[in-house]
């Protein structure tokens, strides 16, 4: 946004493009966003989780005159804040952190939840916002529903009451929004500050950087000075807030971002002990004044009819057992059949295409690096989709909420969130979905930690590759390789929540810090469909965006990597004229492969491969297996078909390729002693539990956390734990001697 | 004699006397409306034994026993009539 302080605008000429500059805030779970998307037509996630819209979201809106933006705030209780998340909410309110302050706030008043609402509308108000109350929840509240004229009495700004669903009271609502638009800012305190808080707030007053002055936020609107003392009511409002807010403290430090820190230190010096007087004021007067208004209560009966099965002791596991098993065929079943079908699809299309184009390096290039990475793209759509649909369903009608209370227990005990269950649950799927499904979760520590060991669940490409080092490696009866498999998973789940925990003791940022788990159990309401629709289009289509075109960018790469320099060394045979003259089909076959392997094994990949092996020869490896292991990076189960090139049985082997297993088995180190005995096998398992083979979930961490700092970490991390224990796992075996 | 949140029995509806702790947890704990004088009441505790699902306001909430430690309580005086979270008794009229 410009900063057109200097310019003698007509006071509705703000903001971008001289739009007006709308908010829209109130508390979790209050039909905020269905509203919103009411309003705008534009997609936004609707939750019944408190604290899930993390992004502002921007829409426009028509109103009477002129055409404004709508900006949806993250759902809060309260303007007060302690982290960066909470703190979005106040600065986009306050106009500070480079925004204009908007020119109207609309505040969602829940008709069930009056008070806790009012509670949020009094403090814009004392911030000098220009506020509407739009009252949702009004059929749901029923007789306990207060009159919305009488409230507005109360609040001294208009209440509109509106229904999403149904599109009434929206027309009343934006000529609200407008008459609003065209009155003087008023701040307007309920309550009086004691003589010692009135101190404090002057002294803090005093020292307020230029920015943070009403003076400098309302720049822009007409005669800011003409109302000295609501200026400074609105400075208070300020003042306030920072005295609330600020916190050094060794447990309780704030995370609050752009206070100078000279600012900072001024506040932190008044020693403010007054956190009650302010808040318990305004419930004083909430307390004696709502109850004036609301004759009834609202009904929650039916919401504790539903509590008392699903969150029961045994019938509430027995359901919660049955949703996640729904949500986790889903992505492990159900998107299976749509997952191949691209598959297939992309495979069908790069053949035509190749049969079309000849064979060359350009075709080459389009048809495995192009078309085979827009592939490994759109792959992960069923699963995102199915995801989010289901996700936005659940929060939606409030369960996931009750999940959290469900699995407090066992998830706090790794220093995890309640919520990160589902995303581990997801991570048996897929680590990619379930790494936007760490959204869910309002603090960035939170969704941080989970996503750093939902990559060490057993995902569904690692299976390829344990079937098949099971099948051919590790002998045993059928039921001993099943029980081998049981225990990887075991392993996995162990490893995850293990690391979780280290990592909450060691890693900074990841440290538990003593922080409330105070979450709402909503009433149980029915989503409403085209919000989750939006919803699941809108995170999809994001993930597309920015996850994917990454995705696709090391696809490209890394079959570049195992492609070039399309050579091969003089000692090599000709192959061109062993094909040509081959004596029946099969040889001819056979060279092919062959030749494939030599050039796999000459390209930039392959030459790595023979250059990493000093380094996996501890763990039993060799440059065979370290060319699998560069392929795999693509995805871990290319690390099968990397392997049936290298053993030229042909570039389509999967896990139950029988020549493959073969090739495996008989395969000989120089010395003519098996090159992977059973320890091997199990070396390599562990390496692929652990390591962190898969580009795309580095992508879509990168997207999720904002950076390339906790990608790398998770790589590294991951890394050196794979080898560190495959190492302990193949090194500790011989000395046993089971080598 | 004064109690704290985490050692009331089920559905019993207590009173708020006091919140202790750090002062990010009090002040989120007040400004959810849990304030002095405020009536509260334990609805079921988590299968796994831990958190709580409480009811303030109409309102319910999950929180970790570990923080209904923190909440001093005081039995709601025998006369008062029950009616959960409601600090000042319904006005008749308007």
């Amino acid at each position: 946004m410009t900063d057109d302080c200097c310019e003698p605008s007509a006071p509705q000429r703000r903001g971008s493009a001289g739009r007006l500059s709308i908010a829209l805030a109130g508390n979790p779970n209050v039909g905020k966003t269905t509203l919103f998307n009411a309003l705008t037509g534009l997609s936004a996630k609707v939750s019944n989780y408190p604290g899930i819209t993390v992004e502002r979201r921007t829409g426009a809106l028509t109103l009477p005159a002129r055409p404004a933006d709508l900006h949806d705030l993250p759902g809060t209780y309260s303007l007060n804040a302690r982290s960066a998340e909470e703190q979005i909410t106040f600065d986009a309110l306050a106009g500070l952190a480079g925004q204009h302050a908007p020119d109207v706030v609309v505040v969602c008043l829940d008709a069930t939840q009056l008070a806790r609402s009012v509670y949020l509308l009094l403090q814009c108000r004392e911030l000098g916002a220009r506020c509407v109350g739009a009252l949702t929840m009004v059929d749901e509240a029923g007789a306990a529903a207060p009159d919305a004229r009488a409230l507005s009495e109360l609040v001294g700004c208009e209440v509109v009451p509106v229904t999403a669903r149904t599109k009434r009271g929206l027309p009343e609502l934006t000529a609200a929004i407008d008459r609003a638009a065209r009155a003087d800012r008023r701040p307007h305190w309920v309550w009086t500050p004691a003589p010692a808080l009135r101190v404090q707030l002057d002294v803090v007053r005093g020292v307020l950087p230029a920015s943070w002055r009403a003076t400098a936020r309302y720049a822009s609107e007409q005669a800011p000075a003409k109302h000295a003392s609501e200026l400074q009511a609105a400075d208070d409002a300020i003042a306030l807030w920072a005295l609330t807010c600020f916190d050094i403290s060794e447990h309780d430090a704030d995370e609050l971002l752009g206070v100078p820190p000279d600012f900072r230190a001024t506040v932190i010096a008044q020693h403010f002990a007054l956190d009650d007087e302010p808040v318990l004021a305004r419930w004083a007067w909430l307390d004696r004044e709502i109850p004036k208004l609301a004759h009834a209560h609202p009904d929650r009966s039916m919401t504790e009819r539903i509590d008392r099965v699903l969150l029961h002791r045994a019938a509430g596991f027995a359901v919660f057992a049955a949703i996640m098993s729904i949500l986790f065929m889903s992505l492990f079943a159900w998107a299976a059949p749509l997952i191949d079908g691209i598959d297939h699809l992309f495979k069908a299309f790069g053949a035509g295409l190749r049969d079309l184009l000849g064979t060359s390096m350009f075709t080459d290039f389009l048809v495995d690096g192009v078309i085979a990475g827009v592939g490994a793209v759109l792959v992960f759509l069923p699963q995102i989709l199915m995801l989010f649909l289901f996700l936005g369903f659940l929060e939606d009608c409030g369960y996931l909420a009750r999940v959290a209370y469900l699995m407090d227990r066992v998830m706090r005990s790794m220093n995890l969130h309640g919520r990160a269950f589902v995303p581990m649950l997801f991570g048996f799927a897929c680590a990619v979905p379930a790494i936007t499904a760490t959204r869910t979760m309002e603090r960035r520590r939170d969704r941080l930690l989970t996503m750093l060991v939902v990559p060490l669940m057993t995902c569904s490409a690692r299976l390829p590759v344990y079937t098949l080092i099971i099948a051919s490696l590790i002998p045993g009866s059928r039921a001993m390789q099943g029980l081998l498999m049981v225990g990887m998973y075991a392993f996995s789940v162990a490893t995850s929540l293990v690391a979780a925990w280290v990592m909450s003791k060691t890693v900074k940022p990841l440290k538990a810090k003593r922080l409330p788990f105070i979450i709402e159990l909503p009433p149980y309401r029915f989503p409403r469909m085209p919000d989750v629709l939006r919803m699941m289009w809108g995170k999809s289509s994001m993930f597309l965006r920015e996850a994917g075109t990454v995705i696709l960018a090391c696809s490209i790469a890394l079959w570049a990597l195992l492609y070039f320099p399309r050579t091969l060394p003089a000692s090599a045979p000709n192959y061109a004229a062993l094909i040509e003259h081959a004596p029946s089909d099969d040889a001819k076959a056979t060279l092919i492969a062959h030749e494939q392997a030599a050039h796999l094994e000459n390209s930039y990949g392959g030459r790595l491969g023979h250059a990493i092996e000093p380094a996996i020869q501890p763990l039993g490896f060799d440059w065979k297996i370290g060319i699998g292991l560069i392929g795999a990076f693509a995805a871990r189960e290319v690390f099968v078909s990397t392997l049936g090139i290298v053993y030229a049985v042909g570039t389509d082997a999967d896990e139950h390729s029988q020549p493959l297993r073969k090739a495996l088995q008989s395969a000989k180190k120089s010395d003519g002693r098996s090159a992977y005995p059973p320890l091997v096998g199990l070396s390599l398992m562990v390496f692929f539990a652990l390591a962190m083979q898969c580009m795309s979930t580095l992508a879509v961490v990168r997207r999720e956390s904002g950076g390339l700092r906790w990608p790398l970490f998770l790589f590294g991390y991951m890394t050196v734990l794979a080898w560190v224990v495959s190492f302990l796992v193949y090194q500790g075996g011989k000395l046993l001697g089971f080598g | 004699m004064p109690s704290s949140l985490a050692e009331i029995p089920l559905g019993r509806s207590v009173k708020v006397r006091a919140i202790a702790g750090p002062r990010a947890f009090r002040r989120r704990l007040l400004e959810m409306g849990l304030v002095p004088g405020v009536m509260v009441r334990v609805v079921t505790i988590a299968p796994l034994g831990d958190p709580l699902r409480i009811e303030v306001r109409h309102g319910q909430w999950s929180i970790r026993k570990a923080e209904a430690a923190q909440i001093a309580v005081e039995p709601v005086e025998a006369s008062a009539k029950v009616v959960v979270a409601q600090v000042v008794p319904l006005a008749s009229g308007s």
